[in-house]
């Protein structure tokens, strides 16, 4: 799950790593009794979105009159930011942080995740702050500093040595060495205690009187964790997620919207992924990734088929499913019953294989409706592609 | 012969009381698995198909000999369980359970390094050795006794690959699940290394999937120390591209984690890569020469 900046800034400031004094701003009036306020030579007014490339669309702002910002905030609310992680329709600008403004003498960069391979938490930091870490990695790997964290004993002061020595921060500025030091300490423990799944600051600057602050910052926790956190749950905003996806969700659905046209319903999320290869293969574009997983019920297919009708770039449906636990009759029930519910206005491929995979096909054959059944997996791909044509 | 279980393996099953738990305790023992003991905390005394229930892993060892683990425990209790397998002596622990926060794994995976005990998962099929014992949730009906081993990150797109396998008259050792999270026990290059030393397995199938470096890691030892032929499918090619995180996971595995970039790794190693995975079947076939 992600949350708005402001939010990763007040779970900054609840763990010891400094943050400018800013505010969350949904009206000029608000903005104006803020800017009174926080009485700083510089304002900055930020949309908040759930997107990188805010200030590239025209999404931050920065005046130092104060007037000025109830101005900015009119501006911004409501208006649609289209940045390179919106997609072309973007996303609309609910909300605002209005914070103070800082006077940049040095931009880093610094995030914590965990290591897949190793299964160690580890930091990344580097000298090139403010830029897109992914260019930095690709054109400069060598000013990309990494330090894992033993979990069993966590982070210790040496960790932070070690990242704070291998940056040159001593000779950049030595006032800020210790600071650095402990608010990475503080960073891993907001890591570890509210099971986040990364964090990140970029940039994290050096003031003119060096201090340490976190300019921006990103925080994503791990969906599996958020039953431990109340607080966590509380910061959800469902505007920033897809409505197909959150009516998923809430029918234990597992569901990615894609952009291509033929729909597919799986069990498994690697059967998923394969079934959507197999459809590009055969020479068309998947529409969704949607795992109907291991406990697939009637209810389920029939939320899943509610959800892929609903997208109008679906001209076809295919679905797959493998019948281990799952039994090929029970699905095929569920098929024929959700047609009763949802009317199925484009072509129809089943393939079931697996536990009672033929008395699921004779079902379905026997049932009347319209649709066609397979038993391979390449035989169906080729099947629904041919049925709605090729991609458009 | 054949890799991890057979026929004297002795399991233990964590959560058997549960709905799944019972249920699957039940369907292993029915497919010829030793499950000699159950473990729910406070129904020791109580019996699951005939299958004693114990209140601890340590009771459950002392009585029966238990040398092997599966686990149903739900996601909030799970690390706790698998630590209470390691130690109370259980060497190979089988973790079912989907949704356990990767932060506990974190915790769980450091734990049990440099213990004697194997984890495979969570968040897996399993562990299948076929027509001698079944410690996991695959449908049993679907594998063959034959010459392949499949080590997949996989549920039901193992049971494709097996499926196929089966099939064409090919059929299986040992089949693998090593589970698709994140932080996991048992990676692939334990299972490939295993695969290489098992005088039945001819072939090895190994299913990966995009995210991590751990197809990429297994090209590498596959170069170096595996003479048996193995063919692969990677799935994901048509998933859209990780969001942000996916990019900053990818760096500290050097910009790896696609599935075009783990098909090139596992081509330059002389593995038979797939990109059709309804052809998984006929390669091996190829591969095989027959």
């Amino acid at each position: 799950m992600n949350v708005h900046e402001f939010q990763a800034k007040q779970l900054f400031g609840q763990f010891g790593v400094p943050v400018p004094r800013g505010r969350e701003i949904t009206s000029p009036e608000a903005g104006a009794a803020w800017a009174a306020e926080l009485n700083t030579p510089v304002f900055v007014v930020k949309a908040q979105i759930h997107a990188g490339g805010r200030g590239k669309a025209g999404g931050v702002k920065i005046t130092k009159d104060r007037a000025a910002v109830p101005g900015l905030v009119k501006e911004l609310i409501g208006k649609t930011l289209i940045t390179h992680q919106t997609g072309p329709k973007g996303r609309e600008v609910r909300r605002l942080l209005i914070e103070e403004g800082a006077a940049i003498a040095k931009e880093l960069y610094v995030s914590l995740l965990v290591d897949r391979d190793s299964g160690w938490p580890v930091f990344i930091a580097s000298t090139e702050g403010g830029m897109e870490i992914e260019v930095v990695a690709e054109r400069t790997p060598e000013k990309i500093i990494r330090e894992a964290i033993d979990p069993a004993v966590g982070f210790q002061p040496h960790n932070g040595r070690n990242v704070a020595f291998a940056l040159g921060l001593p000779s950049i500025e030595p006032a800020v060495v210790n600071p650095f030091i402990q608010m990475l300490g503080n960073l891993y423990r907001l890591f570890m205690e509210k099971n986040a799944a990364m964090v990140e600051i970029n940039p994290l600057v050096i003031t003119g009187d060096k201090k340490l602050i976190a300019l921006d910052g990103k925080v994503s926790f791990d969906d599996n964790a958020l039953f431990r956190h109340t607080d966590v749950q509380q910061m959800r905003d469902l505007n920033e997620e897809d409505p197909l996806e959150i009516e998923a969700g809430e029918n234990n659905l597992n569901y990615i919207k894609l952009d291509g046209n033929i729909g597919c319903m799986v069990n498994g999320a690697g059967l998923a992924m394969a079934t959507m290869d197999v459809i590009k293969l055969a020479g068309s574009e998947p529409a969704n990734f949607l795992d109907v997983g291991g406990g697939a019920t009637k209810e389920t297919v029939a939320a899943g088929f509610r959800i892929l009708l609903k997208d109008p770039n679906v001209k076809g449906i295919f679905i797959n499913i493998f019948g281990g636990i799952v039994r090929c009759e029970r699905i095929a029930h569920g098929v024929i019953e959700a047609a009763k519910e949802v009317k199925i206005n484009v072509p129809l491929v089943v393939r079931l294989q697996g536990t009672n995979a033929d008395e699921g096909r004779k079902l379905l054959a026997e049932s009347g409706l319209k649709l066609e059944v397979a038993n391979d997996l390449w035989e169906a791909a080729q099947k629904i592609v041919k049925l709605t044509g090729k991609a458009a | 012969m054949s890799i991890l279980v057979n026929k004297i393996t002795r399991v233990v099953v964590q959560g058997i009381t549960g709905k799944e738990g019972s249920f699957h305790a039940t369907q292993c023992k029915a497919y010829g698995t030793q499950v000699v003991a159950g473990v729910t905390p406070g129904k020791a005394g109580q019996e699951v198909e005939g299958i004693p229930v114990f209140n601890t892993v340590r009771d459950a060892v002392r009585k029966t000999q238990c040398d092997t683990s599966l686990i149903f425990v739900p996601p909030p209790f799970c690390a706790d369980a698998i630590l209470e397998a390691a130690d109370a002596g259980i060497t190979l622990v089988i973790c079912i359970t989907e949704g356990i926060p990767v932060n506990d794994m974190v915790k769980v995976k450091r734990a049990l390094r440099g213990k004697n005990v194997r984890l495979i998962g969570p968040n897996c099929p399993g562990v299948i050795t076929v027509d001698e014992a079944k410690i996991g949730i695959m449908p049993g009906f679907i594998h063959k006794k034959g010459v392949v081993g499949v080590v997949s990150r996989s549920g039901t797109l193992t049971y494709e690959a097996v499926h196929q396998l089966s099939t064409m008259g090919l059929g299986e050792t040992t089949c693998v699940g090593i589970g698709g999270d994140p932080v996991n026990g048992t990676g692939f290059v334990d299972v490939l290394a295993l695969f290489e030393k098992d005088p039945e397995t001819q072939a090895i199938v190994m299913i990966g999937e995009i995210g991590g470096d751990a197809e990429e890691k297994a090209a590498e030892f596959i170069k170096k120390n595996v003479k048996k032929p193995v063919v692969s499918f990677i799935a994901g090619i048509t998933a859209p591209p990780g969001r942000r995180m996916g990019h900053a996971g990818a760096i500290i595995s050097g910009g790896k984690g696609t599935a075009t970039e783990k098909m090139k790794a596992l081509e330059a190693a002389g593995v038979r890569v797939c990109s059709n995975p309804a052809e998984i079947g006929v390669t091996v076939n190829r591969a095989l020469g027959r």
